[in-house]
C-alpha cells in the first residue's frame, strides 16, 4: 500500500473549537475501494474529522490529502474539492423546499452543468437504486426518516464522488428504519465505493469495515481489521469502550 | 410509522371524541359571539349617537352629498398613491435584498461593505420618514444639477424606497438567519458555491418564512404613500384636503380613509392566511 495510492490520507490533523481541542493530531489513511469505520464515544472527534475532510471546517495543523492532492493547502478551490467528496449527515439535511428529485439533481445541474433532462434521468436511476422511485415528486417532510436518509445518500452520489463520508447516518432513525439505510450502504460497499463511516452500529461496522479505527479524545487510539479490534483489542481504552458497548447490549 | 400511530390515536378517540367536542364547543360559541358583538358595538353606537356634539360631527364628517361629490376626484387621485407604492414596493424588494446580502457577507475582506449596509439601515430607520421626504423632496431638486429629476413624485418614491428598504432588509436578514446552518453545509458539501447555496437553498427558504412580515411592512408603506403629498403630488390625501378647503366639511377625509381601508384589508387578510397556512404546514411536519 503506497501512500501515494491512498484515496484519503490525514497527517497530524488538529482542530479546536475555542479552548476545546477536538482533533489532537490524527493520522489515518484510506485506500481506494476501502471501507473505514470510525468508532468511539460521542465527542471523540468522529464527526469533526469527517467535516474537516469535506472542508466544512478548517483545520489548524496537519494535512489532508485526497487522491494525491493536498486539499488543505492554501489557494485550493474548495468547491472543486467538495465535488469529489460526498457527505451524508446524521440529520439528513435534505432541502425541505425541493422535491426528492430536485434535491438529487440540484448539484449535478448547477455544479456539473448537466441539462435538466440528463440530470433527472440520472437522478431517477439513483432514486430507483435506493428504492425511492415512487417518491421523486414528494417533499422530504412527507418521507419516513429511512427514506429521507436514502434520498440524502442518493443526493451525495449524484455528484459521482470518489469518496463518501457517512456521519452517523442511522443515529437519528427509529430502530426499525435503520436496516434499510444499512442495506443501502452495504450495496455501496459491494459496488466498491470508498467510504469513511462514523458509526455507533458496532455489529454493522464489524460486518462492513475493511478496517476500524477507534477514536478517543481526538486521537486514533487503535486501528486494524475489524476482527482484531472487536475480538482482541490491544489498547486498554479500546477494551473499556467495547466493554461498555457490550454491557449496553449493542454488540 | 408515526403517521400510522397518529391514525390509530384518532381512531381510538373516535368520531365522537376530541374532535366532536371541539366542534360542539364551537357550535355553542357562535350565538354567544354574535350576541356579545352586537351588544358591544350597539353600546358604542348608542354612546356616540347620544353624545351632545353628534349632530355637529355628523354634519361635518358624514355628509352624503359631499361624499358623493368628492369621491370621484379622490378616487382619481388615489391612483397616484397606487402608483407610488407599486413602484416603491418593487424597488424596495430588490434594494433590501441587496442590503441583507451585503450584511451577511463573510470574512474580514468585506468589512467595509458590511459596515456600509449597517450604517445605512441604522440611519434610515432612525430618521422619521416625513423628514426624509422633506429633505430629499426639497433638497435634491434645489441642487439644480443637470439630469437630476425635479419631479416631486420621483423624490417621494425615492424617499419611501430608502426608508422602507432599511426595514425590509432587516426582515430579509432575520429570514436568512433563520435557515439552519446545516442547510448551507449540505449545499456547500455538494460543491455549490456560496452564491449558489444562497440562491438555490437559503434564500428560497428564507423568503418563504418572511412573507408575512414583508406584507406587514407593505401595509405600512401603502399608508405612508400619503406622506408624499407634503412635497407636492396631489394624491388622495392632498385631494381630500383640497375638497375640505372648498366645502369646510371633513367628509372627504373619511372618503380617503375608506379607500385606504379597502386597499389594506385584502392585504392584511392575505397575510393572516399565509401565516395560518405556514403554521398548518409546520404542524403537519411536526406530527409526522
Amino acid at each position: 500500500m503506497s501512500s501515494d495510492g491512498s484515496a484519503l490520507r490525514l497527517e497530524g490533523v488538529r482542530k479546536s473549537f475555542g479552548a476545546l481541542e477536538v482533533l489532537r493530531g490524527i493520522d489515518l489513511a484510506v485506500e481506494e475501494h476501502e471501507v473505514l469505520c470510525l468508532i468511539g464515544a460521542s465527542g471523540s472527534g468522529k464527526s469533526t474529522l469527517l467535516r474537516c475532510v469535506n472542508l466544512l471546517e478548517p483545520i489548524e495543523a496537519g494535512r489532508i490529502v485526497v487522491a494525491g492532492e493536498e486539499i488543505t493547502a492554501r489557494g485550493v478551490d474548495v468547491n472543486r474539492v467538495r465535488r469529489g467528496i460526498g457527505i451524508v449527515f446524521q440529520a439528513f439535511n435534505l432541502f425541505p423546499h425541493m422535491t426528492v428529485l430536485e434535491n438529487v439533481t440540484l448539484a449535478p445541474r448547477h455544479v456539473l452543468g448537466l441539462s435538466r433532462v440528463r440530470g433527472e434521468e440520472e437522478g431517477r436511476e439513483l432514486l430507483e437504486r435506493f428504492g425511492l422511485a415512487d417518491k421523486e415528486r414528494e417533499y422530504p417532510d412527507r418521507l419516513s426518516g429511512g427514506q429521507q436518509q436514502r434520498a440524502a445518500i442518493a443526493r451525495a452520489l449524484a455528484m459521482r464522488p470518489r469518496l463518501l463520508l457517512l456521519d452517523e447516518v442511522t443515529s437519528a432513525l427509529d430502530p426499525e428504519l435503520v436496516g434499510e439505510v444499512l442495506n443501502a450502504i452495504r450495496e455501496l460497499a459491494a459496488a466498491g465505493m470508498t467510504m469513511v463511516i462514523a458509526t455507533h452500529e458496532m455489529a454493522f461496522a464489524r460486518e462492513i469495515a475493511d478496517r476500524v479505527a477507534f477514536l478517543d479524545g481526538g486521537l486514533v487510539i487503535e486501528e486494524g481489521p475489524p476482527e482484531r479490534i472487536f475480538q482482541a483489542p490491544e489498547q486498554p481504552r479500546t477494551r473499556q469502550f467495547l466493554q461498555r458497548i457490550i454491557e449496553a447490549g449493542r454488540l | 410509522m408515526a403517521l400510522r400511530q397518529g391514525e390509530r390515536a384518532r381512531a381510538r378517540v373516535g368520531p365522537l371524541g376530541r374532535r366532536s367536542r371541539i366542534l360542539g364547543g364551537g357550535a355553542r360559541s357562535v350565538p354567544v359571539a354574535v350576541v356579545s358583538t352586537v351588544v358591544f358595538f350597539g353600546l358604542i353606537v348608542v354612546l356616540v349617537v347620544r353624545s351632545p356634539g353628534w349632530p355637529e360631527v355628523r354634519r361635518s364628517f358624514l355628509d352624503g352629498d359631499i361624499f358623493g361629490d368628492s369621491f370621484p376626484d379622490i378616487l382619481a387621485a388615489f391612483w397616484i398613491n397606487i402608483q407610488i407604492f407599486c413602484v416603491a414596493e418593487v424597488l424596495i424588494l430588490v434594494l433590501a435584498l441587496g442590503l441583507a446580502l451585503l450584511r451577511s457577507l463573510p470574512g474580514s475582506v468585506f468589512f467595509p461593505l458590511r459596515a456600509l449596509a449597517l450604517v445605512y439601515t441604522d440611519l434610515f430607520r432612525a430618521v422619521p420618514t416625513i423628514l426624509v421626504i422633506y429633505i430629499l423632496g426639497f433638497g435634491a431638486p434645489a441642487l439644480d444639477v443637470g439630469g437630476v429629476p425635479r419631479s416631486a413624485f420621483f423624490w417621494g418614491v425615492v424617499s419611501l424606497v430608502l426608508v422602507y428598504s432599511a426595514y425590509v432588509s432587516e426582515v430579509y436578514r432575520a429570514g436568512i438567519d433563520s435557515v439552519h446552518p446545516s442547510q448551507e453545509a449540505a449545499a456547500r458539501s455538494l460543491g455549490l458555491s456560496r452564491a449558489q447555496a444562497l440562491r438555490f437553498v437559503i434564500l428560497p427558504q428564507a423568503v418563504r418564512r418572511v412573507v408575512p412580515p414583508l406584507l406587514n411592512d407593505f401595509i405600512g408603506l401603502q399608508k405612508d404613500s400619503a406622506l408624499v403629498a407634503l412635497i407636492g403630488p396631489v394624491e388622495a390625501f392632498r385631494q381630500s384636503q383640497i375638497e375640505v378647503a372648498g366645502s369646510f366639511n371633513y367628509t372627504p377625509y373619511l372618503a380617503t380613509a375608506l379607500l385606504f381601508v379597502l386597499l389594506t384589508i385584502p392585504l392584511a387578510r392575505l397575510t393572516d392566511w399565509l401565516v395560518a397556512r405556514d403554521r398548518g404546514r409546520h404542524r403537519a411536519a411536526g406530527a409526522r
